[in-house]
C-alpha cells in the first residue's frame, strides 16, 4: 500500500491490523468467512475483470476451449497458464505456500484435499447450491471437493478409466467384436486370444512402473466387485484382500504368459497410452480423453472396466476446478464456473469433441448420438469412483511410494507373496 | 583520492554482491531456516522444531540406499567421464586433417540442456517409442530391457551423462594440453623417454590443474545428480535410482514438506563442502 501523506501512527497501526486480518481470512481454513472479493453475487459479475486461471498441460485442450469461448463471450477476460503436468504440482503447491495463486485454477483431483483443507479454495457452497443444475454435476468430483460439508471444487474436465478394444484384432482372433470383456476373466481370456495372433500383436498392455496406471485402470474392477480400497477416510489401505489378490494374480498370468507388450515393467507412465492407437493391442484400460486421439481408421470399441465376476465401475479423474481462496474476483471468477457447466457449453465444446461432459444430465445430445463410445463413457461417471486421501499423491501417485512395490511385488514378484507388510506400509503413508 | 578509488573499487564490486547477496546468501540463510521448522509447502512456515527434521533423516528409509547408490554412480560417471574425455582430448590435440570436424563432433552433445538430453534418451530406450528396440529385433538380438532392471538403468544413465559430458571436459583437457610448451616433451624425447614415459611423466603432472577442474567438475555434478534420474527412471525399478537430491525433491514436491526438503539440502551441502576441500586439498598436496 503507497501512501503520499504520512500516515499518524494510530492510522498505521490501524492499517497493519487490517492488513493481518485480511491475511487471516485468505490464509486460514477457508471458511464461508474467506471470502477475497466483498458481496457475494450468486450468478457471478461480467464487468470487464481480467482474470488469471492455471491448468495443467493434460487438460489444455478443454481449458483453452472452455477460457477462448468465454472471451470471445463476455467482457471479462481469463488470461489461461498452461503448465507442464509434470511441473503443475510444484507450482501450484509453491504459490499456494506464497499467496500467490491465481484467481482460478484447476487442480488434478486426486490432489484436491491437500490443496482444500490447507485453505487454498474459496468455499464456494452457496454458489453450488445456487446452480439449478446442481445435482447433475459428477458427483465423485463434488464428493473430493468438499471438506466438513463445504464444498469448494466443480468439475472441470472430466477423464474416466475405460476399456479400448480393437474390433479388428478381435474379428481375426475369433472373438465377437461387438461382444467386449464383461468380466476381469474374459478379459484376460479375451488379451490371450487376442496375443495368440502372433508376429507383433499383443493382448494387453499396462504401465506395470507407474503407480498412477495401476490406481487408474485397476481399481475400478474392485470398486464394480464391491470391494473398497481404503477406508472411508482415506487412512487405511485395503489393498490387500483376497479381490485385490485375485486381480493382481490376473495381470501376473497374463504376465507370465506372454500376453502382456514388452516393456510394461519399465513403463514409467510416459508412454503408456502410446502403443494402442498403434492397432497392435487386444484390449486395455485407458483414459477416455484417448477417444478423441485414435487414428480414424482404427476400428475401437470402448466398455465399462469389469468387475471379477461382473458389475462396472470407473475412476473418475481429470481435473476439478475452484476460485483461489486469495482472488480479489471471487465473483467474476464464479460467473466463468457457472458459464462453463451450462448445457450449451458443456455440449457444444465438450460433447462435440467426443469428451465426456461435467454433468451426467445432458448424455442425450446431438454430437453423442453419432458416437456410442461417448455414451458408454459418460454414463459411467454416475456410477465411477474418485478416491479420496490427504496423502493420496505420496502414496499412490509418487514413484517412491508405498503403492508401487505392492503391486509389484504381487505382479513381478515371487508368486503367492504376502502382502500384508507391503500393505502396512501402505497405511502408514495414508495415515501418516 | 585513494578514498574514491576505494568507493569506485566498492560500486564495481557492487552488482555482484548484491546477486551473491540475492541468490546465494539470502536462499542458503532461508534454506537453514526451513530446515529448523515445521513448514508444509501449502501452508508456510509454522515455527521451529528443531532438531525434527534432521532426526527424521535416519528415519528415512530411502536416505541410506539413496547415499550409497548416489556414491556409487558418481564413482563410475567421474571414472568414465575423466578417462574417455582425457581420450578424447588426447586424440584431437594435434592439428590433423579433420580435427576440427572431431572436435565439434564430440563437443555437440554440451550444447544441449541435460534434460532436453534425458528425454531423447528417453525416447530412444523406450519399448513404446523407441527405435532402438526395434533395430535390435531386426538384427535378431532384442528386445534389451534398457530401463527395466537396476543394472540396466543404471549403465543406461551413465551412457547418457558420458555422452553428455565427455566433449565437454576433453575441452577442459584440450585447453590443458596446449598449455604444456613443446620444449618439455623435446627434452624429453632427448633424455630417451618412449611415448608412455612422456605421458606419464611429462602430459599428466603437467594436465593436473586441468584434470583437478575436471574431477571437481564431475564429481560435484554426479552428487547432485537429478534430472537424468527423474525423466528416465523416476527412481526406478524398485528404488534402485533413486538420488539424495531426489529425496529432496520428493520431500518438498510429493510429500510438502519443506522442512524435511531443507534439512536434507543442508546436510548434501555440508558433504559436498567437505568433499570439495578433500579435492582441493589432495590437488594442492602434490604440486
Amino acid at each position: 500500500m503507497r501512501m503520499d501523506k504520512r500516515p499518524s501512527r494510530a492510522v498505521r497501526a490501524g492499517a497493519a491490523v487490517a492488513a493481518a486480518a485480511l491475511l487471516a481470512a485468505g490464509c486460514g481454513d477457508g471458511g464461508p468467512n474467506g471470502e477475497g472479493g466483498g458481496e457475494v453475487v450468486l450468478e457471478g459479475v461480467d464487468d470487464g475483470t481480467t482474470l488469471t486461471m492455471w491448468t495443467r498441460a493434460a487438460t489444455e485442450a478443454q481449458s483453452q476451449a472452455l477460457v477462448d469461448a468465454y472471451n470471445a463471450s463476455h467482457e471479462n477476460q481469463i488470461e489461461l497458464t498452461v503448465i507442464p503436468t509434470d511441473d503443475y504440482q510444484t507450482r501450484v503447491g509453491t504459490a499456494a505456500g506464497n499467496q500467490e495463486l491465481p484467481d482460478l485454477f484447476a487442480l488434478d483431483v486426486v490432489f484436491a484435499p491437500n490443496f482444500t483443507t490447507a485453505g487454498a479454495y474459496l468455499d464456494i457452497t452457496d454458489r453450488i447450491d445456487s446452480l439449478e443444475f446442481k445435482d447433475a454435476l459428477a458427483p465423485s468430483h463434488l464428493d473430493v471437493g468438499t471438506v466438513d460439508d463445504r464444498q469448494y471444487l466443480v468439475p472441470h474436465t472430466l477423464d474416466l478409466s475405460v476399456l479400448f478394444y480393437n474390433k479388428a484384432l478381435y474379428a481375426q482372433a475369433g472373438l465377437d467384436p461387438e461382444q467386449p470383456p464383461t468380466t476381469l476373466a474374459e478379459f484376460a481370456e479375451h488379451a490371450r486370444a487376442v496375443d495368440a495372433l502372433g508376429g507383433d500383436v499383443n493382448g494387453t498392455f499396462f504401465g506395470g512402473n507407474c503407480g498412477g496406471c495401476f490406481v487408474f485402470t485397476w481399481w475400478p474392477t474392485l470398486w464394480a466387485e464391491g470391494v473398497e480400497v481404503m477406508n472411508e477416510e482415506g487412512t487405511a489401505s485395503l489393498l490387500d484382500s483376497p479381490e485385490a489378490q485375485e486381480l493382481y494374480a490376473t495381470y501376473r498370468g497374463l504376465v507370465e504368459d506372454g500376453a502382456v507388450a514388452p516393456g510394461h515393467n519399465e513403463e514409467t507412465g510416459a508412454t503408456w497410452v502410446s502403443l494402442f492407437p498403434e492397432g497392435n493391442i487386444g484390449v486395455m484400460p485407458m483414459p477416455s480423453t484417448m477417444l478423441g486421439l485414435m487414428p480414424e481408421d482404427l476400428d475401437i470399441g470402448v466398455a465399462p472396466i469389469p468387475g471379477l465376476t461382473g458389475g462396472q465401475s470407473t475412476f473418475v479423474g481429470g481435473d476439478s476446478i475452484g476460485i483461489s481462496a486469495n482472488s480479489e474476483h471471487a465473483n467474476q471468477a464464479w460467473d466463468f464456473l457457472r458459464w462453463s457447466l451450462e448445457e450449451e457449453q458443456q455440449v457444444e465444446l465438450l460433447a462435440a469433441n467426443g469428451d465426456v461432459m461435467a454433468r451426467t444430465d445432458l448424455g442425450d445430445n446431438e454430437y453423442y448420438a453419432d458416437n456410442p463410445n461417448a455414451v458408454i463413457m459418460n454414463d459411467l461417471v454416475q456410477v465411477g469412483r474418485t478416491p479420496y486421501s490427504l496423502n493420496f499423491g505420496q502414496t499412490f501417485n509418487d514413484p517412491q511410494g508405498p503403492w508401487l512395490p505392492l503391486v509389484r511385488e504381487a505382479v513381478y514378484g515371487e508368486a503367492g507373496a504376502d502382502l500384508a507388510d507391503l500393505n502396512g506400509d501402505v497405511t502408514a503413508s495414508l495415515a501418516n | 583520492m585513494r578514498h574514491s578509488r576505494k568507493l569506485a573499487g566498492a560500486l564495481y564490486a557492487a552488482p555482484v554482491a548484491v546477486f551473491v547477496l540475492v541468490f546465494f546468501i539470502a536462499p542458503l540463510l532461508l534454506v537453514g531456516r526451513m530446515s529448523a521448522s515445521d513448514w508444509p509447502l501449502l501452508a508456510g512456515d509454522l515455527g521451529l522444531n528443531m532438531p525434527d527434521n534432521y532426526t527424521g533423516i535416519a528415519d528415512n528409509p530411502l536416505f541410506w540406499p539413496a547415499v550409497g547408490f548416489t556414491l556409487k554412480y558418481t564413482g563410475i560417471v567421474v571414472v568414465l567421464l575423466i578417462g574417455l574425455s582425457l581420450l578424447l582430448a588426447l586424440i584431437v590435440a594435434d592439428r590433423r586433417k579433420g580435427t576440427g570436424f572431431f572436435r565439434t563432433a564430440y563437443f555437440l552433445p554440451t550444447t544441449l540442456g541435460l534434460a532436453s538430453a534425458s528425454l531423447l534418451f528417453f525416447g530412444f530406450y523406450s519399448p513404446a517409442i523407441g527405435p532402438l528396440d526395434p533395430l535390435l529385433e531386426a538384427l535378431g538380438l532384442g528386445p534389451v530391457s534398457w530401463l527395466g532392471t537396476p543394472t540396466a538403468a543404471l549403465w543406461s544413465t551413465v551412457v547418457l551423462i558420458v555422452w553428455k559430458f565427455a566433449g565437454f571436459f576433453m575441452i577442459i583437457l584440450l585447453v590443458g594440453l596446449q598449455s604444456i610448451p613443446p620444449d618439455v616433451y623435446e627434452a624429453a624425447r632427448l633424455d630417451g623417454a618412449n611415448r608412455w614415459q612422456s605421458f606419464r611423466h611429462v602430459t599428466v603432472p603437467l594436465l593436473r590443474p586441468a584434470l583437478g577442474l575436471v574431477l571437481i567438475l564431475s564429481v560435484t555434478g554426479s552428487l547432485l545428480a537429478f534430472d537424468q534420474f527423474f525423466i528416465l527412471t523416476k527412481g526406478g525399478p524398485d528404488n534402485s535410482t533413486v538420488t539424495v537430491v531426489q529425496l529432496i525433491y520428493r520431500e518438498a514436491f510429493q510429500r510438502f514438506d519443506l522442512g524435511a526438503a531443507a534439512a536434507i539440502s543442508v546436510v548434501v551441502l555440508a558433504a559436498l563442502v567437505v568433499v570439495n576441500i578433500g579435492q582441493l586439498r589432495a590437488l594442492r598436496k602434490d604440486t
